[in-house]
């Protein structure tokens, strides 16, 4: 068996994270914490988001899931926090047009950073989803946070 | 090999002459052979099966019962003729077969029917009443369950599992009681691939007058299936998973139950008198198929049916068996892979979930895809039952006709290098 065929879809950079995820594990203090789950395959995460004067300040998360789904949301956090919100939503559609691009894409290294180890993912209909479910947490969440210290300073 | 084995040399079984019949058995997935084990999902189709699809919408195709010109009788012809074919395929009368979509819709069919019935009527339900189904069910045989409950009021109750992924039955009798209106179980659990003791559920729901729906969607491709000697009620099944078409399913329902149901959709071909006001309703089956139905598909899976009794359902099942005791010993053979159900072939179909310490099932099923094998991965609709063994999903290794001892073998092989490349264990 050729254990280099696959280099296309687990890159190392993922199997890192995976092994070793960044930031792993709920904290406070956090404004919101959403739950979010892939119905087609059981993957679950939970995301905490704690924002200040329009600054991701801090995103922890707990979940369980395919290495694709979990070195994902390790990235998401080493790209997003200590960032504008703004910023790190821009980061947030990059990866979303990566994922989208079915292969077709080259990542942005500078805006992307490791996240360009999910390139060919994209290639992979069926687990698109799984590299986006700790991302689309963490927008909902983000959403959610900005809303609610908006209605606090009312 | 242990002794348990069937003896296939007894009734020799030319599972490479079967294999000549479904052309993509030959394709290569990233360049190894395809090895197909995800029969469970669905199977692939015998050229018998697309030549007849193919002849009849080229010689005879029109739409049913609509017409007096020739292809139109000719098409009604091969129509009901396909649905004498199934019908005895499971040792049933021709009326008492219902074309559907698939077991999902066959399933909907009567908890609609039910939801539809007057008070007074058998079918009835109300506050007070039950539903019974049990914890292995997919999903299309437990949510139309749920929503018959929101409907009508009724309660919803399930038989529980086994720690070896078997009916726990110890409660049965309190379960299934006076109140049950109607209990709904999987011949063969898709996930754990239990086969169920369909006599004993039979005789305590039918002791207590509740009615009985078989799910065989996994059960009636494999083995002989008999709708009499089984005694149920009702009793549904899916053409995709038995070497025929997508789009085509059948529900069989006693002739004098399905006499009395009330419809489930309205349409066209399943009236007798429409007035503006009112209508009234065709006889079964006619009455359960509104709307053109499904005619080139179920001509397709009647050709399945035959397909498959020519080659024999015995022969297949014991060729099955063999497949299954083969797998089953290779994963006790390797460390750190857990199956999720029954560990020997008593009572138990070729559908075996495990999981690999360390390796989540989605990268199980990715890093097998490399090799050529096709397993599937996730929940396979029957999320309840991840959630009793308490994991996130399975990786599902499923075999049938066309399967040989060698692929088992590649997929034994596959799961070394799943171990390997995950450097798990």
């Amino acid at each position: 068996m050729t254990e280099g065929s696959n280099e296309s879809l687990y890159q190392e950079i993922i199997l890192d994270h995976y092994r070793n995820p960044h930031h792993k594990g709920l904290r406070d203090p956090f404004d919101i914490e959403v739950h979010h789950v892939n119905p087609t395959c059981g993957d679950e995460v939970t995301v905490r988001v704690k924002v200040v004067d329009g600054q991701v300040q801090d995103v922890s998360y707990d979940g369980q899931g395919c290495s694709i789904s979990q070195a994902s949301t390790s990235v998401m956090t080493d790209l997003v926090i200590g960032r504008k919100i703004d910023d790190a939503m821009e980061k947030a559609e990059a990866f979303l047009t990566l994922m989208q691009s079915r292969g077709t894409l080259e990542p942005d290294e500078d805006v992307l950073e490791d996240g360009i180890a999910f390139a060919g993912v994209s290639r992979y209909p069926a687990r698109v989803k799984c590299a986006l479910l700790g991302w689309m947490a963490w927008k909902d969440a983000t959403a959610q946070a900005v809303a609610h210290t908006a209605e606090e300073a009312s | 090999m242990t002794s348990t084995l069937p003896d296939l040399t007894a009734t020799p079984y030319d599972v490479e002459g079967v294999r000549r019949d479904f052309a993509i058995l030959s394709r290569e997935v990233n360049g190894r052979p395809l090895v197909y084990l995800d029969n469970a999902s669905s199977t692939h189709k015998p050229r018998q099966v697309l030549d007849a699809e193919r002849a009849f919408l080229e010689q005879h195709y029109s739409n049913v019962h609509r017409g007096v010109h020739t292809l139109s009788q000719e098409a009604t012809d091969g129509y009901e003729q396909a649905r004498t074919t199934v019908a005895s395929f499971i040792g049933a009368r021709h009326d008492d077969v219902v074309f559907t979509k698939n077991v999902t819709e066959a399933i909907n069919l009567v908890a609609y029917s039910m939801g539809n019935a007057p008070a007074g009527s058998q079918f009835h339900l109300g506050a007070g009443d039950e539903i019974c189904v049990t914890e292995m069910e997919h999903h299309s045989n437990l949510v139309p369950w749920q929503l018959l409950a929101q409907r009508t009021g009724a309660t919803l109750r399930w038989l529980p599992l086994t720690d070896e992924g078997r009916l726990d039955l110890t409660e049965l009798d309190a379960v299934v009681n006076e109140r049950t209106k109607i209990l709904a179980f999987t011949h063969q659990s898709n996930l754990l691939g239990t086969i169920n003791p369909v006599d004993v559920l039979v005789r305590r729901a039918h002791a207590v007058g509740a009615l009985v729906l078989l799910d065989a969607a996994q059960s009636v491709p494999h083995f002989p299936v008999d709708v009499t000697a089984l005694g149920v009620d009702f009793l549904a099944f899916t053409g995709h998973k038995l070497v025929g078409p997508t789009g085509v399913g059948v529900l069989w329902g006693r002739g004098e139950l399905l006499a009395e149901m009330p419809p489930f959709m309205g349409g066209g071909s399943m009236i007798e008198v429409v007035e503006m006001a009112s209508s009234t309703y065709a006889p079964p089956p006619e009455r359960f198929e509104a709307g053109t139905p499904v005619i080139s598909q179920a001509i397709g899976l009647a050709a399945a049916c035959d397909y498959l009794s020519a080659v024999g359902l015995d022969k297949i099942a014991a060729h099955e068996a063999a497949l299954t005791a083969r797998l089953l010993d290779g994963l006790r053979r390797i460390d750190g892979v857990r199956v999720i159900g029954p560990d020997t072939t008593e009572m138990r179909g070729s559908a075996v979930s495990f999981v690999i310490d360390g390796v989540h099932p989605h990268d199980v099923g990715q890093t097998l895809d490399e090799v050529g094998v096709a397993v599937r991965v996730g929940h396979h609709c029957a999320a309840p039952v991840c959630r009793r063994y308490a994991v996130p999903a399975t990786a599902r290794a499923s075999s049938y006709l066309y399967n040989t001892p060698s692929e088992i073998d590649a997929l034994l092989e596959g799961i070394e290098h799943v171990k390997r490349f995950w450097g798990a264990a």
